[in-house]
């Protein structure tokens, strides 16, 4: 597991506009096993993690990984079967859910469907005793910030998707909660209106300043939205990183399959020169990633590249620094943008390789013909060294 | 001719039950009503006079135990609605995976007559019987106490009876109530209390209108626990009308009586329904 800072400085201004200094959430030592049926069921195997304030932070994973039981965790509605949670700096563990000052928007809404929008939305106000004016000046400022200024009479019931999707964030967004928890909260709405959801999501996570912690099982969601990303499986974190690094320097195997599409490559270094590992696959081809010192000629390393960085050639290269593979055009899909071709190359794997439609009428080359295939030394990515 | 079949097809389906209705219900209630505005006696036969004076005597002669029912009635329904929403509720969430269990624990008495049940809680409550005996014994009651025979023992049986059909509407209420909109209060800083105040109990509005609905009119007009566990002094509107039409075959007396009980009890309902608001509150729930 590789772990790195926040790529950018982010604005630590927290709920009440004040500097705290200690990170929103943060876990320590937390595993979490359920039980059902009399076995324990492990969900968080193991969590180690520090949000800062202001973050739009994402747990991206598979289903089943555990991303909801991280979730009420924070929120409250999970205790750890062992370690701690803080919020701010203050231990919660054993806090109950109504005592946090977190709000969490549900991937079903979980709408009060017996009160209108603005009982809803008004409804944790009420709870904190916030004064009559007070909670109708916030509500309004609120219900203009989501686009729902009119709708305050509407039960849930007489709103479309997209309308309740928001009646739930401003519900949780009015009061200015330390962060904002937020689960799947677009998987119900269409792509369309999900598109435009997440452009909405940032600016409002830009104009109020609060944590953001987003469970997405999309990649693409994952990506575009956030500051830094978690990514999970089966109960662990196997990257923690900006969605650049995540996307670019896969850490494991599975990080390199799970976000985009990777071409792997299993093969053994035959020598390392100024911290560039070279695996000779066969006269001509060769692959060149960059490596650590720490790696050895003769060692066994996983290579992976991304589809859009490899270049697709009808004849062999005169002098490339990079990377070059021989291969067999097995596949060729337009897709307007690009056409992928699948390419089986003898470096014992099929490579996939995007090619953008940028001035060509025509495909450079099609299926059952000879190619070669080419990228720069710094676009292959050793993984697990 | 697919066209006719498919217009006809709502009505073929509503024709059973609505032929059985008309004879059944409908038929009844009109001639009921007919003989509640007849005039003559079992002798000479009764003839249609639009006699409304029947309606007058009826109220006049019986207003204690009209009243009577409806207050046992209202205390009943109150009663089950305190006692079954605790039941319903942990039945509910708590049940887990044995919630059919307990669902058909609450209805095995069913799989017993109402009647045999009842004089069970007869053998039950009285004087000498398994309850009364060891406590006057140990000289907790003076040797005098009983219960049968006093609206105690009538209420009681009333309960007893209904609480079925007051925990099993409540329960389905309780039940269809997303477990996350319960969490979404708490998530909102609400303590249980308040949770309990401000969604779930809302929420099984409905349910607990079904069930008043289920027992307040049935346990006005029941005739079977004040007639086992009551005395004279206990006589309900139920007992009144059985007498008058099977014993004294006063029928315009029992049917005038029969119709008046009927439309208190429809007006309450309707009053009812009005201050809850329940076509919203049903509205809520149903999604
Ligand atoms: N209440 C529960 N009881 C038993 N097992 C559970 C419970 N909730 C979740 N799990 C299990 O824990 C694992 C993680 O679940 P979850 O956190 O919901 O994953 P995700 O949100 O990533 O899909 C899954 O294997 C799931 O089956
Ligand atoms: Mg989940």
């Amino acid at each position: 597991m590789t772990t790195s800072p926040p790529h950018h400085a982010v604005t630590a201004r927290s709920a009440g506009g004040e500097r705290t200094g200690h990170p929103a959430i943060q876990f320590a030592g937390v595993r979490k096993q359920y039980l059902s049926h009399g076995e324990a069921v492990p969900a968080v195997k193991s969590l180690d993690l520090s949000i800062a304030q202001g973050e739009f932070f994402s747990l991206l994973g598979p289903s089943g990984c555990g991303k909801t039981t991280t979730m009420r965790m924070i929120a409250g509605f999970e205790a750890p079967t062992t370690g701690r949670v803080f919020l701010d700096g203050k231990d919660v563990t054993g806090v109950a859910a109504n005592k946090r000052d977190v709000n969490m928007v549900f991937q079903s809404y979980a709408l009060f469907p017996h009160l209108n929008v603005l009982q809803n939305v008004s409804f944790g106000l009420e709870r904190k005793k916030v004064g009559k004016a007070e909670i109708r000046r916030r509500v309004g400022e609120i219900l203009e910030i989501v686009s729902l200024t009119g709708m305050e009479k509407r039960h849930p019931r007489e709103m479309s998707g997209g309308q309740q999707q928001r009646v739930a964030l401003a519900r949780a967004l009015v009061n200015h909660p330390r962060a904002l928890l937020l689960d799947e909260p677009l998987g119900a709405l269409d792509l369309k209106l999900r598109q435009q959801m997440q452009i909405e999501l940032k600016r409002i996570q830009r104009e109020v300043g609060i944590t953001f912690v987003y469970v997405t099982h999309d990649q693409g969601e994952a990506l575009t939205m956030s500051d830094r990303i978690a990514v999970m499986n089966a109960g662990l974190i196997e990257q923690l990183g900006t969605p650049r690094e995540i996307y670019e320097k896969p850490a494991t195997r599975f990080v390199a399959g799970f976000i985009g599409t990777s071409n792997i490559v299993d093969g053994r270094v035959s020598r390392v020169e100024n911290g560039w590992a070279v695996l000779d696959v066969g006269p001509g081809e060769r692959i060149v990633a960059p490596v650590p010192g720490s790696v050895r000629a003769g060692q066994g390393i996983e290579v992976s590249v991304r589809p859009e960085k490899i270049g697709l050639h009808r004849t062999a290269p005169l002098q490339a620094a990079g990377s070059v593979l021989a291969g067999t055009v097995t596949e060729v899909v337009y897709h307007g943008t690009s056409t992928n071709y699948t390419v089986a190359t003898s470096a014992g794997s099929d490579f996939v390789v995007f090619d953008q439609n940028a001035h060509d009428a025509e495909d450079v080359a099609s299926r059952g013909e000879r190619v070669f295939l080419t990228w720069a030394p710094q676009h292959s990515y050793p993984i697990g060294v | 001719m697919n066209r006719v079949k498919r217009t006809l097809a709502p009505y073929l389906l509503v024709l059973p039950g609505g032929l059985w209705l008309l004879l059944f219900f409908v038929v009844p209630m009109v001639t009921m009503f007919s003989l509640s505005l007849q005039q003559g006696d079992i002798i000479n036969g009764y003839r249609f006079t639009g006699h409304w004076q029947n309606y007058l005597d009826a109220i006049t002669d019986y207003r204690v135990q009209l009243i009577r029912s409806l207050v046992y009635g209202l205390i009943t329904t109150v009663a089950l609605i305190v006692m079954s929403f605790p039941v319903a509720y942990w039945i509910a969430f708590y049940g887990g995976r044995r919630k059919p269990t307990y669902l058909f624990l609450v209805l095995l008495p069913f799989f017993v007559s109402f009647v045999l049940r009842t004089i069970s809680w007869r053998q039950i409550l009285t004087d000498d019987g398994m309850l009364l005996h060891p406590l006057k014994e140990a000289g907790l009651l003076s040797p005098g106490f009983h219960i049968l025979g006093t609206p105690y023992a009538v209420i009681f049986g009333l309960i007893y009876n209904f609480l079925p059909f007051m925990v099993l509407p409540i329960y389905v209420a309780l039940e269809r109530i997303d477990p996350r909109v319960v969490e979404a209060a708490r998530d909102l800083y609400a303590a249980p209390m308040t949770v309990f105040r401000r969604v779930v109990f809302p929420l099984a509005l409905p349910g607990v209108f079904a069930g008043v609905l289920m027992t307040f009119v049935p346990a006005s007009s029941d005739y079977v626990n004040s007639g086992v566990l009551g005395s004279s002094s206990t006589t309900m509107i139920g007992q009144v009308v059985q007498a008058q039409a099977l014993a004294n075959s006063n029928y315009p007396m029992a049917s005038a009586l029969s119709f008046f009980l009927m439309a208190v009890l429809l007006t309450g309902v309707f009053a009812y329904a009005r201050v809850l608001g329940t076509e919203d509150v049903m509205n809520a729930a149903a999604r």
